[in-house]
């Protein structure tokens, strides 16, 4: 089991959430975040003074996924949110030790 | 991060360019000095100038009551639409009120209201310059403004009066082409709107034409200025093409949702309250039983609208939309416009009734249509305008209150077409030449300027896109929601 968190642009979620439904994944969280990395941010103007705003907004999303799902919704997340240019954000890949489905108890593979 | 316009930036100043010089020549060429107002009123005794000093001040407030609605369309318009555009479109509200102002008082009073032919004026058109000795009224008046005689009080509260309503029809197309035209291209059009094309509607129907010697009567200006504004915004959005991820491949609509309902309360009831200055301030007179009674009607007409709004609403989709009951009462609003002196306070009821209706099934008839209008303002202003002008042929009443005296009486008062009949007309002829000139002015705009922001642009936001800005900088949970974009 692993939990994959992705940082992605906040319009490629639509396409995301329609691709891990043809999957089959039940589901996903998303956090609203700000960060920067080659994609240095952007350039504001007010009142005569410029401020490099220095953070863009993404979107972060945490799936866990059992390990044959692993690749196939990798490749749907990279596939959703890639357009080819700085700023399409990155795909972090962390190994679960324990899942537990708080309704029912149920655990690890049972509970995904 | 490169601003990607579809033509280059400069091309902007080229039609405001033209726009200054042409101002300037002919402001020189044609400026004469008016009566002043002191010798203009100097005849009068005691009474008579109290009269028109009442009936000033009650213009006045009332227009500036109008010119308050300005701040509703504002906070009703951003409040609909996304976080990310809440700059561009205040801006857009705001700004609108002055290019109104310039713009009317450049030439667009004086083609409205100037002695002239069917469709415009030729007398007196630049700058309010031509002589004209109001308050004097009937036979007393010697000016270039006849049709507007009527009324007794001096020019320039006239032409602040009319000023207002100006504004307001430009404000009413920001609404529909919100999200995604240019700022430039905004402020390119409303200059013409109000130079040119709002006048010649209302020319045709205020300022002593076509459809003023048929008989058409408009009291507030449903067809004046809510179709004209409705027709405009019309055309315009059918120009621009709906927003990104509104409508699907398959025929679906999405629903892109407000971000601001606080706002758009707020809009709502200053607009609500704006419209107690814009019918019952329509007399240009403090004549008591006329402003009291259009109050009135104004009010009932807009109850009957949210109500009906909100039934239908809840009743079509479920609950009731906050979005809708709103839409609700200004559908209402629109509708009782044209009416409001003509119609007794029952009747009143009836058209704010149909009004709330008739909203709800615009809305989701021009979302199937494919149009899109992220604030309603077609269903609102377009459909109830045309509406309020057809429902003054139905219930008008001469008796209901003295500024009711010129109508005919209505089909359902037992008076036959003679009223309905010119109000058809003029919904037709008004329906014609303004979406035809509109349409001319935003190909016009398109070709030259440019009309649509970039798709990244559009993405982005416009807030950034238009004005390097953001209404909100800080952290906020405003992006999660979907933008049915599905290509990447």
């Amino acid at each position: 089991m692993h939990m994959i968190e992705a940082i992605i642009r906040p319009h490629a979620l639509d396409e995301l959430k329609a691709r891990l439904a043809q999957l089959g994944i039940p589901g996903c969280t998303a956090i609203e975040v700000k960060g920067f990395g080659k994609q240095k941010g952007h350039t504001e103007r007010y009142r005569g003074q410029r401020m490099d705003v220095g953070f863009v907004p993404k979107v972060l999303i945490k799936i866990a996924v059992r390990t044959e799902d692993l690749d196939p919704t990798v490749n749907a997340i990279i596939s959703a949110a890639r357009t080819g240019k700085v700023g399409d954000g990155k795909i972090f890949v962390y190994p679960l030790q324990r899942v537990i489905r708080i309704r029912t108890g149920e655990t690890d593979h049972t509970a995904l | 991060m490169s601003h990607l316009h579809s033509k280059p930036r400069y091309f902007g100043f080229l039609p405001l360019l033209s726009l200054c010089l042409a101002l300037f020549f002919s402001s020189t060429l044609q400026a004469q000095p008016s009566e002043s107002s002191a010798a203009a009123t100097s005849y009068l005794d005691q009474t008579q100038a109290l009269k028109v000093a009442l009936d000033t001040l009650w213009t006045l407030l009332a227009g500036f009551l109008v010119f308050f609605m300005n701040l509703g369309f504002a906070m009703v318009e951003s409040g609909l639409c996304r976080a990310k555009n809440t700059v561009n479109i205040l801006a857009k509200n705001f700004i609108v009120f002055a290019c109104a102002s310039l713009a009317f008082l450049a030439l667009g009073w004086g083609l409205m209201f100037g002695n002239g032919n069917a469709f415009f004026g030729t007398e007196g058109l630049w700058f309010l310059s031509a002589p004209d000795n109001s308050p004097a009224t009937g036979e007393d008046y010697r000016g270039a403004y006849s049709a507007i005689s009527w009324a007794g009080i001096p020019l320039w509260a006239k032409f602040f009066f009319q000023l207002v309503f100006c504004g307001t029809a430009a404000t009413i197309v920001s609404g529909a082409v919100a999200e995604r035209i240019r700022f430039g291209s905004f402020l390119i059009f409303s200059f013409i709107l109000c130079a040119l094309i709002y006048p010649m509607a209302g020319h045709m129907i205020w300022g002593g034409g076509l459809l003023a010697k048929f008989g058409m009567l408009d009291f507030a200006g449903s067809t004046v200025v809510h179709s004209v504004g409705g027709w405009a915004a019309l055309a315009g959005t059918l120009l621009l093409g709906p927003r990104l991820g509104k409508y699907n491949p398959d025929g679906s609509a999405n629903a892109i949702p407000a971000h601001n309902m606080t706002s758009v309360c707020l809009g709502g009831l200053i607009l609500w309250f704006g419209w107690f200055g814009f019918n019952p301030g329509s007399t240009m007179a403090a004549d008591a039983p006329s402003i009291a009674h259009i109050a009135v009607t104004t009010n009932i007409a807009a109850s009957a609208a949210t109500l009906s709004a909100t039934i239908t609403a809840w009743l079509l989709l479920g609950k009731p939309d906050f979005s809708m009951i709103v839409n609700g009462t200004l559908a209402g609003l629109v509708a009782i416009t044209a009416p409001c002196a003509f119609v007794s306070v029952p009747s009143s009821l009836i058209i704010g009734l149909i009004a709330g209706i008739l909203v709800v099934f615009s809305v989701l008839l021009f979302d199937r249509l494919h149009i899109d209008d992220p604030v309603g303002a077609l269903s609102v202003h377009l459909v109830n305008g045309i509406w309020g002008t057809l429902a003054l042929g139905l219930w008008a009443d001469p008796q209901v209150c003295p500024a009711a005296s010129p109508a005919k009486k209505g089909l359902l008062c037992g008076g036959g077409f003679e009223q309905l009949g010119p109000q058809l007309l003029g919904i037709f002829v008004v329906a014609l030449i303004t979406f035809s000139l509109s349409s001319a002015a935003w190909f016009l705009i398109k070709w030259t300027y440019g009309l649509r922001v970039t798709r990244e642009e559009e993405i982005e936001g416009l807030d950034l896109g238009e004005h390097d800005q953001a209404a909100y900088p800080d952290f906020q949970r405003t992006y999660i929601k979907s933008y049915h974009i599905r290509e990447a």
